[in-house]
């Protein structure tokens, strides 16, 4: 493996995302619900917050601590998963968790920067950090249901 | 000691990791196996497959002589009394497991005091924070001096009549200290405490003599000492073994067995419930065959010669923070400034280099530095100059990846 598939996994986009996150900080506000994560392994370490209006996600919040990937990953997701439905969110995730395993995904679906993190198949180590903060925010959801 | 001698012997090292030529920087974690280890182990599989203790057939006896032959090569590499001091374990977790779940259970009581320290492994310290937790006794930490290690100074300040059991490393396998053992020792035995040494990184580098240590426990992994995974040590003096009630109960441990009482064998047989890890053993005793022949103090001038010279190009590099500059063994723990561990270690793979990143089984050691997690290299007598040449240029590499050099 080459320096070119690294270049590959740390895309611009993640490191657009890594040093300036969107979304980023916990709000104090009413209506968010809040789901924390961590992974013990690796020590990543992230809060989601999600608020839901009529079946859709109006706004996510993110706070955390871990590599770029997940940092990223997170800003991203926020991003991807505003203001669309709990259903559309629920498959995009799907396809998010197939995309950073290397598997086929529905293409035609609104994915933001998601998809960039294909490369992360390449490293299977990393897999987790990139879907933390999906799993957090997923959670969060479901349990807004 | 002849490095590229000695690299002949693992055949690994022949491998690729990412199509580059495998540089193993993680001996902390496990060593490479050396085929005579594995020959040693095949050896048993091959031609004395049967089992320990039991057979009355010649097969059986032969096995035996060579899992008790193993026994005898630890009491030498140790320099224990006897070898009737020696318990075969799955490792040094279970080992340090079984002096806090035997002698811990038994000894310590409501109001007692036991001391571990921030420099822990996790097997080292948890076995104790629960013994403290079911039996009431108060667990206390030796405060660490302003470079993290541990000091007879400190060891004092914690030490009181109460103080039941000191459980410490011999040395860090986050920070490459090596404690004052012998010191702290004498110490709890002044105040009639007992030491429990977890020596997993201090028996595979540097010659250990527990009389002269006059620990009451001590601790390793075959593992990391070029032997086999599923098999470790706990040494143990004689008069406390044979005092102490097994937590394993089965096959071969027993005296006699009756329907509502039973007997068990004398230390260390009682301790060995079951079948062992014979293969383990026999591999181990081959491991201890191999590095002895080479010399333990070959060994550590090695291992400290690439370290020092590995800690200057790194500080030479810039924007890398060494967390431990003056340690004695091999390890070396840091991280590239502004880029996270797991980011870094990604990048040495691809390199083809096998570093650790994490919180390297020692969670509130990373709190006492601050760090979520670190970068750890360690060495060992396989590693060469030329591979810390790459493990360095790897590192200037993720240096320049993440200060946005490609973008």
């Amino acid at each position: 493996m080459s320096f070119s598939n690294l270049e590959q996994l740390y895309r611009q986009v993640i490191m657009d995302h890594y040093k300036n996150p969107r979304n980023k900080g916990l709000l104090e506000t009413e209506g968010y619900h809040q789901v924390h994560l961590k992974n013990p392994t690796c020590g990543d370490d992230v809060v989601v917050q999600v608020k839901i209006e009529e079946g859709r996600i109006e706004d996510i919040r993110h706070e955390g601590t871990g590599c770029s990937i997940c940092c990223s990953s997170a800003s991203v997701m926020s991003q991807t998963l505003i203001d669309k439905t709990v259903i559309e969110a629920a498959d995009i995730a799907k396809n998010f968790y197939e995309i950073v395993q290397g598997n086929e995904f529905d293409e035609e679906l609104d994915m933001g920067d998601a998809p960039v993190y294909q490369g992360v198949a390449k490293f299977p180590a990393r897999v987790k950090c990139a879907t933390i903060s999906w799993k957090a925010a997923e959670q969060a959801i479901n349990e807004l249901k | 000691m002849d490095v590229n001698q000695i690299r002949k012997d693992f055949p690994i090292l022949k491998e690729k990791m990412n199509d580059r030529p495998l540089i193993y920087l993680d001996s902390g974690a496990t060593t490479l196996k050396p085929n005579l280890v594995v020959e040693a182990e095949n050896y048993y599989n091959t031609k004395k497959t049967s089992n320990v203790h039991r057979g009355v057939y010649q097969l059986s006896n032969e096995a035996t002589e060579l899992y008790e032959g193993a026994r005898k090569k630890v009491k030498s590499l140790l320099n224990a009394k006897s070898e009737l001091e020696i318990v075969f374990t799955k490792g040094a977790t279970q080992a340090l497991n079984l002096v806090a779940q035997s002698y811990g259970i038994h000894n310590v009581k409501a109001g007692d005091e036991i001391i571990v320290s921030e420099l822990e492994h996790h097997s080292s310290f948890l076995p104790w924070q629960y013994i403290a937790k079911v039996t009431g006794a108060t667990l206390k930490y030796i405060p660490l001096d302003k470079t993290g290690r541990i000091t007879v100074e400190n060891a004092k300040k914690v030490l009181t009549s109460k103080t039941k059991v000191v459980a410490i490393n011999y040395v860090s396998n986050v920070m490459g200290y090596i404690a004052p053992i012998k010191e702290i020792a004498a110490l709890a035995h002044e105040v009639g405490a007992i030491i429990s040494v977890d020596a997993a990184q201090a028996v595979p580098h540097m010659k250990i003599d527990v009389q002269d240590l006059d620990c009451d426990f001590l601790a390793f992994s075959a593992h990391k000492m070029c032997g086999p995974t599923g098999t470790g040590v706990l040494y143990g003096k004689y008069e406390l073994l044979n005092k102490m009630e097994p937590i394993e109960f089965g096959g071969e441990m027993i005296d006699i067995v009756g329907e509502l009482e039973s007997t068990w064998k004398d230390a260390p047989y009682r301790f060995e419930a079951g079948t062992p890890v014979i293969s383990g053993a026999i591999g181990l005793g081959a491991a201890i065959d191999y590095l002895t022949a080479i010399g333990f103090d070959q060994i550590a001038n090695h291992e400290r010669e690439l370290r020092n010279y590995a800690v200057e190009k790194l500080e030479a590099l810039g924007g890398i923070t060494i967390f431990n500059q003056d340690a004695e063994t091999g390890i070396i723990s840091f991280n590239i400034d502004g880029v996270h561990p797991h980011d870094a270690a990604t990048i040495y793979d691809t390199e083809g280099i096998c570093i650790r990143a994490g919180h390297h089984c020692a969670q509130p050691l990373m709190k006492w530095l601050c760090q979520p997690a670190t970068l750890r290299a360690s060495l060992y007598l396989y590693n060469t100059k030329e591979e810390v040449d790459i493990f360095i240029e790897a590192t200037q590499k993720g240096k320049e990846f993440f200060s946005g050099v490609f973008f």
